[in-house]
């Protein structure tokens, strides 16, 4: 580029969302408000019982109700099994469903699929179904599961595609397995101190606005279209199909805007049951869950029981790190066998930088609970729960700063991480971001409590964490990019924008690439049959991943636009320069706009300008994150508020700093729940009696009142401009960093999530602190 | 049964259940800017204005809007560019299935206490849910609103 | 959801009685909870045009129509000035301002909700309920009483007490876990206990008005108290005495 012209800034500047108008003005973007008036509305006859065999269903009375379209049994799916995760094929998650089933294996199992001209009608056929049922004994608890008298999947046609993942459906093990590095026994020997704990988490449901839903219609060529709220449109078309046993040429999947996904919809949680009402009926067909349903029977957090062995020096050296995790699946394997790797991949790797030796196993059981999926952070959040309590209650039986005590053994940019595929941390600004949370949150003058005048106390907490950008080796994301009429660009992705702004973010970086305006580029939502594939929107991928697939499509389409401008001024390749707007000539003058160049693209079949590249990365480089918390401990009821929250977060170059700004802020704000309140509790039946947004509680705006973030950007030569991932590694620290403040607060340990007033104030450890700030034990 | 009331300005005429609510009403006459997300009273997202108040259209029986007001954010275009340019701009909208509901509630809250403190703001909309946010975005966006708005210029706040 | 076949806006208190005098009947009042319980009748009955929806001062009470809203309640400056902004303190943490726009007195006070904190508040008031056929009974009867089918027309609160609620919740808008609505008159200190979690009762009556924790403390040990979702007995009976000790002070004037 000459000298002295100034390109513009695409990449870190605070753009608004592409679509932020049409989300603020109230207008028809989301599944339900374009879903055709005749749409039949598809309602769920669901099992009471949390383990049981239909012994006979009687839906005649049912079927003979006027408007009513279809009543399907288990007598009417295709016999052929598959999972709703969504996941890159051959999926991890085992092949254990089938859309409906005579075997019922959780509560809210659907037993029936009902589909009539209105929900009245439905809900009215609903109840005109007879089932009887042969009640079987219960595993709800998942310390009890592996090897139990009672199997959940007894099925001769159950099937693990990746069998190295350890699944075994005899011994109702999802997954099961194992991996070290040097010898953990001999150095939790050798060292000063071992911290032996078990911490556990629930649980926790995502809680997005937009409840699950979908609506589906034949096409004018035959085809199965499924409109829905999803992350994955197309993981879904291969799902749907493989459901249906139909070709998967023969399903098109659109994702329209969604209200939320925060991985709840990385499983195919409701597409199935419209698409076997169309494919049946010939007729369009929505489901839409109730709250009621997405909070009993979806696709929530992994609960784990994670049993850590840190072994430590003296001088607050981490020698060793031994962690098992045992995690609950549910009914169904969605998920499991890859969360639980993250609970350890994701929380080791922080103290590689002394570390002599580690180990981590796990197992993960089918529980008859409703299955579990993918939330957001997808096992590192419960695995750095565990870990960095771990490390917090080492520094406190060290009388070590827990910061202090970081300093000396988490990992520095450079690093190989064995814990973490022997890959190195290319890019690590973690230091830098716990120096700015140290002093943002003035945790040398307030550590660790101190006492208001009205009694309340402050206790302060800290934690760090990590996460990944995309799945290394597997995660693919292609962007196809056209030049059109007046030089602006036409963007299609498959990756799924969900609140998150990817579509602004990928536009960015397009417009950075192509050096023009963020206006210049236009993005499309997906649609399987237009958009050029991507394993969809998880697992942190989006910016890292299709990001750079941007970055690599641009850089082939300059390429093309610079043959096209230099055959219109009749020069060589070499010989002219691309300036965003326009091509001209490197020496002397001559110079053609970019809407001519995109002109003759349309006569004569000058040439294509467009381009479509793929992405994939060989590595996963982690985001880094330090959180620090003031809680307010009212010492008479027990009731913990957070007063003030500091994160700080390296996720590389930073794209747009405001849509950042939110991933953090949002995603402290769900992991304070996680923490706090968010506490889903189920029966002795195995109900899930937290079944609504009044007995499930998510944070509202007045739980805390203060959360502030910063950016201590590093740069990761294998992202886009320089970035990583930000989604999820922003929920991990506040589950460890409150529970630690608390315990600073009132000499309560918390082991097992989440921290509520009552099991602080009935704790015989319950000792408010009297101190003043700063003021220290030692 | 028939209900006659005023939307947007405009009289409507619907035939709706004795047991429907006014939110099924109104997603029945296309006012896809209403939105539920809990049926439990519990997340605003179906907020709208009643006679000028900001209710529950989940919680409002159709049958009691008969004869009179009720504004959606359809009918309030001019504040929700105004509003929505403030909360665009600091991204606060982000999946934005909430933003209908909590915007006629700010704009409730803009009428009734036009000088909130930032306490008052988060007080009165404590009944807005949003799970993407962390709230910390919409109060800096309402608090400019609200500025604009008292010193007469909300009109212009968009940027 | 509830379901009924006829919607009839009543024009009468009189019409209003009659047609509840049929089981198959619901009065229809905020509608916040009644549409959540799964009912299915065939005649809901509307109040909204009795003009039941005012705050009337008179020389020794309030007299507030039973569809009054919470948040009339809570911003109402005479009740404000008369109960030294009990109502609004104890009504603000309840759900959120369009919640409170719609859920009405009459509603909280028939329904006898455990959870309400609009009943503790009101007991330690000296309420009374001023129904359609019976005529005004003490709230403190009615509250034990069955679900009945005369109809509440107004909730006559006198004037002469102080009051303050301190609750603990779980987080912001949620349920209480525990309420305690403390007044002070004339003959001294009086404490209603809610969200125990059964119906609020008052647990002291005429207590000096130095009354301290050891009172408190007494008193809770036999408070009859239970578990549920929200909280254990023992939590609740450990934190009894600290809303107790608050909400008195909050009567008393004392920070």
């Amino acid at each position: 580029m000459s000298e002295g012209r100034r390109v513009p800034r695409a990449v870190g500047a605070p753009v608004r969302k592409k679509d932020a108008e049409a989300l603020v003005t109230g207008k028809p973007v989301y599944t339900e408000d374009i879903a055709p008036r005749d749409c039949l509305c598809v309602k769920l006859l669901r099992s009471p019982h949390a383990h049981a065999m239909i012994t006979s269903i009687d839906v005649s009375r049912a079927r003979a109700l006027p408007g009513v379209a279809c009543v399907l049994t288990w007598e009417d799916v295709p016999d052929r099994r598959f999972t709703l995760a969504g996941q890159t094929y051959p999926e991890f998650s085992p092949y254990d469903r089938l859309i409906l089933d005579r075997h019922l294996r959780c509560v809210g199992d659907p037993v029936a699929i009902i589909a009539a001209q209105t929900e009245r009608q439905a809900k009215a056929a609903m109840r005109l179904i007879r089932v009887t049922y042969e009640i079987l004994p219960a595993v709800l608890d998942p310390e009890q599961a592996m090897d139990n008298g009672t199997i959940l999947h007894p099925e001769e046609d159950w099937r693990a595609l990746v069998p190295d993942c350890g699944a075994d459906n005899r011994r109702n093990l999802v997954a099961h397995g194992m991996e070290a590095d040097g010898d953990v026994e001999a150095e939790l020997a050798k060292s000063d101190i071992v911290i032996d704990r078990v911490y556990t988490t629930r649980a926790n449901q995502q809680c997005m606005m937009e409840t699950f839903r979908a609506f589906t219609q034949m096409d004018n060529y035959g085809r199965l279209k499924v409109v829905t709220s999803t992350q994955i449109p197309f993981h879904v078309r291969r799902i749907v199909a493989t459901a249906l046993d139909i070709p998967k040429s023969r399903v098109r999947v659109v994702k329209p805007r969604i209200g939320g996904g925060f991985g709840a919809k990385q499983t195919a949680v409701c597409e199935i049951y419209p698409a076997i009402v169309t494919l049946k009926t010939g007729l369009p067909a929505m489901l839409v869950y109730t709250r009621e349903e997405a909070m009993t029977i979806s696709s929530p957090r992994h609960a784990m029981i994670m049993h850590v062995r840190l072994g430590a020096m003296k001088d607050g050296t981490i020698r060793a790190i031994d962690l098992h995790t045992l995690s609950n699946s549910g009914a169904y394997g969605e998920h499991g066998p890859t969360t639980v790797g993250l609970s350890g991949h994701k929380s080791i790797p922080l103290y590689t930088h002394r570390m002599k030796a580690f180990r981590f196993a796990w197992d993960v059981v089918y529980t008859n609970t409703m299955s579990a999926g993918a939330y957001r952070g997808y096992g590192a959040t419960q695995g750095l729960y565990a870990v960095e309590s771990a490390v917090n209650e080492l520094a406190h039986a060290l009388h070590m700063d827990p910061i202090a005590l970081r300093e000396r053994s988490m990992v520095r940019e450079g690093e190989v991480m064995p814990a973490y595929y022997g890959e190195t941390a290319t890019s690590c600004a973690m230091d830098r971001c716990l120096a700015r949370a140290r002093q943002m949150i003035g945790w040398d003058e307030k550590y660790p409590a101190y006492t208001l005048p009205n009694g309340h106390v402050r206790g302060l907490g800290m934690a760090l964490a990590m996460q990944g950008s995309g799945i290394a080796g597997v995660d693919t994301g292609a962007v196809s990019i056209r030049l059109g009429d007046e030089g602006v660009y036409n963007m299609a992705i498959g990756a799924t924008d969900m609140g998150t702004g990817c579509d602004t973010i990928l536009a960015q970086i397009a417009a950075q690439s192509l050096e023009c305006p963020v206006e210049n580029i236009t993005v499309h939502g997906v649609d399987t049959d237009i958009s050029p594939y991507d394993s969809g929107s998880y697992a942190s991928s989006t910016t890292y991943i299709t990001g750079m697939a941007v970055v690599k499509t641009c850089a082939q389409l300059r390429e093309k636009i610079i043959r096209v401008g230099a055959k219109l001024l009749g020069c060589a390749p070499e010989d002219v320069l691309f300036e965003g707007d326009h091509v001209r000539r490197a020496e002397g003058e001559g110079s053609v706009t970019l809407a001519e160049i995109a002109h003759a693209g349309m006569t004569a079949g000058v040439e294509d300008l467009s381009a479509c590249v793929a992405h994939g990365s060989k590595t996963s480089p982690p985001p880094f994150m330090a959180g620090c918390v003031e809680v307010d401990l009212d010492p008479m009821t027990g009731e913990v508020k957070v007063a003030d929250y500091v994160g700080v977060v390296d996720c590389g170059t930073v794209i747009n700093p405001n849509l950042a700004r939110i991933q953090i802020e949002g995603g402290l704000m769900q992991g304070i729940g996680m923490a706090l309140m968010e506490n889903p509790q189920m029966d002795a039946r195995g109900r899930t009696v937290t079944n609504s947004l009044m007995q499930y509680r998510i944070p509202s705006r007045m739980d805390a009142r203060q959360v502030r973030v910063a950016f201590e950007p590093s740069y990761e030569p294998s992202g886009p401009y320089g970035a990583k991932s930000i989604g999820e590694c922003v929920i991990n620290t506040p589950a460890p960093a409150i529970t630690d403040a608390v315990y600073n607060a009132c000499g309560v340990r918390i082991r097992d999530l989440p921290v509520t007033a009552e099991k602080l104030l009935l704790h015989p450890d319950f000792c408010p602190a009297q101190r003043r700030p700063g003021e220290r034990e030692d | 049964m028939n209900i006659g009331f005023t939307l947007n300005g405009q009289r409507v005429q619907v035939d709706a259940a004795a047991d429907d609510s006014l939110y099924a009403v109104l997603r029945a006459l296309n006012m896809t800017s209403v939105k539920c997300g809990c049926e439990t009273t519990n997340c605003g997202l179906c907020t709208v204005h009643l006679d000028g108040k900001a209710v529950l259209s989940c919680a409002v029986p159709a049958p009691r809007a008969a004869g009179r007001s009720v504004v959606t954010l359809e009918g309030l275009q001019e504040e929700a560019h105004a509003l929505g340019g403030c909360l665009a701009d600091e991204g606060a909208e982000q999946c934005g299935f909430c933003a209908p509901g909590l915007m006629m509630n700010v704009l409730a809250l803009a009428k009734e206490n036009p000088r909130a403190t930032d306490e008052e703001i988060d007080a009165y909309l404590a009944g807005n849910l949003c799970r993407c946010s962390g709230y910390m975005s919409q109060r800096r966006a309402i608090r400019r609103y609200l500025d604009a708005v008292a010193a007469g210029m909300a009109g212009e706040v968009r940027t | 959801m509830a379901t009924y076949q006829n919607y009839i806006v009543a024009q009468s208190l009189e019409e209003a009685w009659t047609l509840n005098q049929k089981k198959s009947a619901v009065i229809v009042a905020g509608n916040m909870w009644l549409r959540m319980c799964g009912l299915r009748k065939q005649t809901a009955i509307d109040l909204s045009a009795l003009g039941l929806d005012r705050i009337e001062e008179t020389e020794d009470a309030f007299v507030i129509g039973a569809m009054t809203t919470l948040r009339q309640l809570e911003t109402d400056a005479a009740l404000d000035g008369a109960f030294g902004g009990a109502f609004a303190h104890a009504l603000a943490p309840i759900v959120g301002t369009q919640f409170r726009n719609g859920a009405t007195i009459g509603g909280s006070v028939y329904s006898r909700f455990g959870f309400s904190d609009v009943s503790a508040l009101l007991l330690a008031l000296d309420a009374s309920v001023v129904l359609a056929h019976r005529g005004p009974v003490p709230l403190s009867q009615y509250q034990q009483e069955a679900w009945d089918r005369d109809v509440i027309a107004q909730i006559r609160v006198p004037k002469g007490r102080r009051a303050h609620v301190e609750s603990v919740r779980l987080n912001a808008t949620d349920f209480p876990v525990l309420v305690c609505a403390a007044s002070l008159g004339e003959d001294g200190l009086r404490l209603v206990m809610g969200a125990r979690p059964a119906r609020a009762m008052i647990v002291a009556d005429g207590l000096p008005e130095s009354a301290g924790m050891e009172t408190f403390e007494a008193l809770s040990r036999s408070l009859p108290l239970g578990s549920n979702l929200r909280g254990s007995e023992a939590y609740r009976r450990k934190i009894a005495p600290a809303l107790m000790l608050r909400a008195a002070n909050g009567a008393c004037g004392r920070d």
